[in-house]
């Protein structure tokens, strides 16, 4: 509950039509796109620019409320699911593409901007910006940059952290800070910007930011490759990484996995093989082509039953849209859908695809992978019910079993959803106490209260992972 | 809503919300870019699919009160199913819609006027073809005794909201008495049969839209259909599945299926989206009805709208098809497209008429405001939706809006008045269109 005196001293900041605490306005912000949490806010508000922001901030930390900032909530990991209440923080009013610097090769953007609008721009500019979560065509920037959101491209590109150069932000006292710039190069004093980026909003609310951009590529080209064995699949991967080819997507689809995306999709996905790669190269026309004749061989030599080159770019594209939807057409299957990200170099995809496999047999749980192969980063995902608790049990063995295989690979428990509350019990299993204590410095430095998204990256005591608060 | 309507409701919801289909929803968001209420309400989650999918299961969970904020979100959703064919889980939400809306009216006390205007609308006037031809004949009257002159001429229509002024203006010139009494029931195919059809005849488009109707019935024979038109069916029920009066949606479903069921046709044919997609739905209306499940499926796998069967047939390869030189745009149909799936076959047929050219207008797929009465009782969101609309269909620089619904096609004539094109711009059915490029008109 928000005290009545609390609620006008912030209507008088955002105006009353941007305060909602109405059940219903609530309750639409009471999850993410991760299965199995909801928790009420106490108010939903969406400030018009980062002043208010501060004025919000500063009234939530002298009176301890809960900030849960919140893109589209496409996450998967309950970044901004509000399981401690409080206020989530819209940023529906700041959706806006500020500049694009043709001249410095950047993008000033809003945090609530649409990822794909603000590409689609960037390209009209012969511009580029790499960064695709599957989501993209309704994440936000914001929520992109608070996740270190990755993407089928990230294996040739990086992940979001490669591409944001500076930041404004508001701190939890209320002070607004701005780190980096339109510089290529800048090392006055500690990487403020690099910091903030993947935090996950417990260290600041990100008011703006200016994104690196690159030349668009000339060309692309896509095509699959058929298997009807999943470990010759990911040895093709190695192999066409140790051949020094970076393509600029490998992803990597099991069979349970193609048959549910072309349910949905409908554009004659081979569903009789036990697994495809997509495999894309972009650049000057000819190194495509040699890139892409070079790792089609790869994958024939390595047990490829057959290669297709997607005819036309529509059809490329509906190659990728129809990766992108792969997690949600799995909800197709049964009414819960887990999945992970544990992610491992990329050297040993093989061995951990032939884990997973051993781990789901183990527990008698079907488990679907796909994912992102080319950069070691596997969605694992499992189609569950939740209200069959014995079944829930055995899928929360299982993937701890997988964070724990991922490790010992050297790999870590979440290659790009972030850690939020669902993975928070596991953090230690990758960063040991140190590294779990120096991180907890850090956010106790700038978040003496404890009062921007508590609840996430650190574990309370005791697990939980169903929250249902009314 | 009084708290005993609220528990009422909430216990229905729990009962009759199906819980597998909400949990379908795994919440991923990709419905949202899509949702035509979401996008104008300033990217409110209340006002999205995923939105009012959470609403519904927290009011079946027992989580939140349906109180007035859950109403509004469901009354302001169009039902235009767009979120529907961009879902990869493939959530049903239409059907979801369609069950909270019932079970909110049916448990709501409604005021004596609500009630009055829903028993004449829903029960008196719709179920009854012969009085949906005396009102039209009463509109008739209106358009053709002076009155509309009268009370243009007068300001009398000042009176009435600014949006159903400009409808009147729109109103198609409707038929008289003796040309909606005295149509044929049996129509032979020009030249060599190769189909049999039963058609459709759709309450409204057989009265205000008598012509296009002809026009379709035309254009089969054409193709080369053999038509009958059973003189017992009725309304589709569309209206009435979509504002929570499901039964009589059901009853209706009957009288249509008993009307169609002995006739040995290839297809049952519709021309409007609207109703089409209620009638594709007819397995699912009746589902729980042993006596009735498997003559409703038989029925809806009949089903095909008018371009859907023209392109099958190759009616635009075989019949010539020009028009003097214009541009030409299409606004889907939501209800063609996302549940009939039907959007490639309209445009096929159109890129066919020598003489024009077709320009897609941005968004095209994307909902005009009409949605049945939506534009009457969410007069507000229709037009912001309708003006933003025919930004796209000003920049599209056609000469005709073409259409497969009637309710699209009075949504898209009410634009072009808004945007004072009319003379400029034309918006017409594409069973007209067909026709005159066919030479017939």
């Amino acid at each position: 509950m928000i005290e009545s005196q609390i609620k006008d001293r912030l209507t008088a900041i955002v105006g009353a039509e941007n305060y909602d605490d109405s059940k219903a306005g609530r309750l639409v912000y009471s999850y993410d796109a991760t299965p199995n949490f909801q928790a009420m806010p106490d108010a939903v508000v969406s400030p018009r620019d980062a002043q208010e922001i501060a004025g919000i901030i500063k009234i939530c930390n002298s009176s301890n409320i809960p900030i849960v900032p919140r893109g589209s909530g496409t996450n998967l990991c309950a970044g901004t699911c509000p399981t401690e209440g409080g206020i989530v923080l819209l940023f529906r009013h700041m959706n806006r593409v500020l500049e694009i610097d043709e001249e410095n090769l950047t993008v000033t953007v809003q945090p609530g901007a649409i990822t794909l609008d603000m590409i689609n721009q960037v390209e009209a500019r012969g511009l580029f910006y790499p960064p695709d979560p599957s989501s993209m065509k309704i994440s936000t920037i914001g929520g992109n940059i608070n996740e270190n959101s990755g993407g089928l491209r990230g294996l040739k590109y990086g992940v979001t952290r490669d591409y944001v150069i500076g930041l404004e932000a508001v701190l939890a006292n209320g002070d607004i800070i701005k780190t980096g710039g339109k510089l290529a190069k800048d090392v006055a004093g500690y990487d403020f910007t690099r910091l903030f980026v993947g935090s996950e909003g417990t260290l600041g609310i990100i008011t703006e930011a200016t994104l690196k951009l690159i030349p668009l590529p000339e060309t692309k080209k896509t095509m699959l490759a058929l298997y009807q064995d999943l470990e010759a699949a990911a040895k093709s991967v190695s192999k066409i990484i140790s051949q020094k080819i970076i393509p600029a997507t490998l992803e990597f689809l099991d069979q349970p996995t193609l048959k549910v995306v072309e349910d949905f999709a409908q554009i004659g996905l081979p569903t009789d093989v036990q697994a495809v790669l997509l495999i894309e190269q972009d650049g000057p026309l000819e190194v495509v082509e040699r890139d892409m004749q070079k790792m089609a061989e790869i994958c024939k030599v390595k047990g490829a039953i057959s290669v297709q080159v997607a005819q036309s770019e529509a059809e490329a594209e509906a190659l990728r849209t129809a990766r992108r939807a792969a997690l949600s057409a799995l909800a197709r299957l049964k009414p819960t859908t887990i999945l992970e990200d544990a992610t491992v170099p990329r050297s040993e995809i093989a061995k951990m695809v032939k884990a997973i496999n051993e781990i789901s047999h183990k527990y008698g749980l079907s488990i679907c992978t796909f994912g992102h192969a080319g950069d070691g980063n596997l969605h694992p995902t499992c189609p569950a019910d939740a209200r069959d608790h014995d079944e829930m049990e055995r899928v929360e063995k299982a993937f701890e079993e997988i964070f724990i295989k991922a490790i010992e690979l050297g790999g870590t428990i979440t290659g790009e959803h972030g850690v939020g509350v669902m993975k928070a019990p596991y953090l230690e299993l990758k960063l040991g106490q140190e590294g779990i204590a120096a991180m907890k410095a850090v956010k106790n430095a700038l978040d003496p209260n404890n009062i921007l998204n508590p609840g996430k990256v650190f574990a309370k005591d005791s697990r939980k992972r169903v929250v249902v608060t009314k | 809503m009084t708290t005993k309507e609220q528990r009422i409701i909430q216990e229905e919801f729990k009962n009759r919300m199906n819980e597998d289909e909400l949990l379908n929803c795994m919440r991923c968001g990709f419905c949202l870019p899509s949702c035509p209420t979401y996008v104008e309400s300033g990217f409110k989650e209340t006002h999205s699919p995923r939105g009012r999918i959470a609403l519904m299961k927290a009011v079946a969970d027992g989580l939140i009160e349906p109180d007035a904020d859950v109403e509004r979100s469901l009354d302001l959703c169009l039902g235009c199913r767009a979120c529907e064919p961009v879902c990869p889980s493939g959530v049903k939400y239409g059907h979801l819609l369609e069950e909270a809306r019932d079970i909110i009216n049916q448990n709501k006390k409604h005021s004596l006027s609500a009630k009055t205007v829903r028993n004449l609308v829903f029960n008196e006037l719709f179920p009854h073809q012969k009085r949906i031809r005396a009102a039209t004949g009463l509109l008739g009257f209106y358009q053709r005794s002076g009155l509309q002159s009268f009370a243009r001429k007068t300001g009398m229509l000042k009176w009435l909201p600014e949006n159903l002024v400009t409808m009147e203006k729109v109103l198609p010139e409707v038929p008289t008495m003796k040309e909606m009494k005295n149509r044929p029931s049996y129509f032979s195919a020009s030249g060599v049969p190769k189909k049999k059809a039963a058609f459709f005849t759709g309450c409204l488009m057989d009265t205000m839209f008598l012509e296009t109707n002809n026009a379709t019935l035309r254009l089969l024979q054409l193709a080369g259909c053999e038509i009958l038109i059973p003189e017992d069916q009725a309304c589709c029920g569309a209206l009435h599945g979509h504002s929570g009066e499901k039964q009589s949606a059901k009853e209706l479903a009957k009288r249509n299926i008993e009307a169609f069921e002995n006739l040995d046709v290839d297809y049952i044919i519709t021309n409007a989206g609207g109703c089409g997609a209620f009638l594709i739905d007819y397995g699912h209306l009746l589902q729980d009805d042993p006596q009735w499940a498997d003559r409703a499926r038989d029925f809806s796998a009949k089903l095909k709208d008018i371009s859907e069967v023209l392109y099958e047939l190759d009616f635009h390869k075989n019949v010539k098809l020009e028009l003097p030189s214009q541009v030409i745009t299409y606004q889907d149909s939501c209800h063609l497209r996302n549940a009939m799936k039907t959007a490639n076959a309209p445009r096929t047929l159109l890129k066919a008429i020598s003489g024009i050219e077709f320009t897609e207008m941005k968004d095209a797929d994307r909902c005009c405001g009409s949605a049945g009465i939506y534009n009457i009782v969410e007069s507000e969101m229709s037009m912001q939706i309708l003006d933003h609309k025919m930004v796209h269909a000003k920049s599209a620089n056609a000469a005709a809006i073409v259409t497969a619904n009637p309710g699209c096609l009075l949504q898209m004539k009410l634009g072009i008045e808004r945007e004072e094109l009319s003379g400029k711009v034309n918006a017409v059915h594409i069973a007209d269109l067909l026709l005159e490029a066919a030479g017939e008109k």
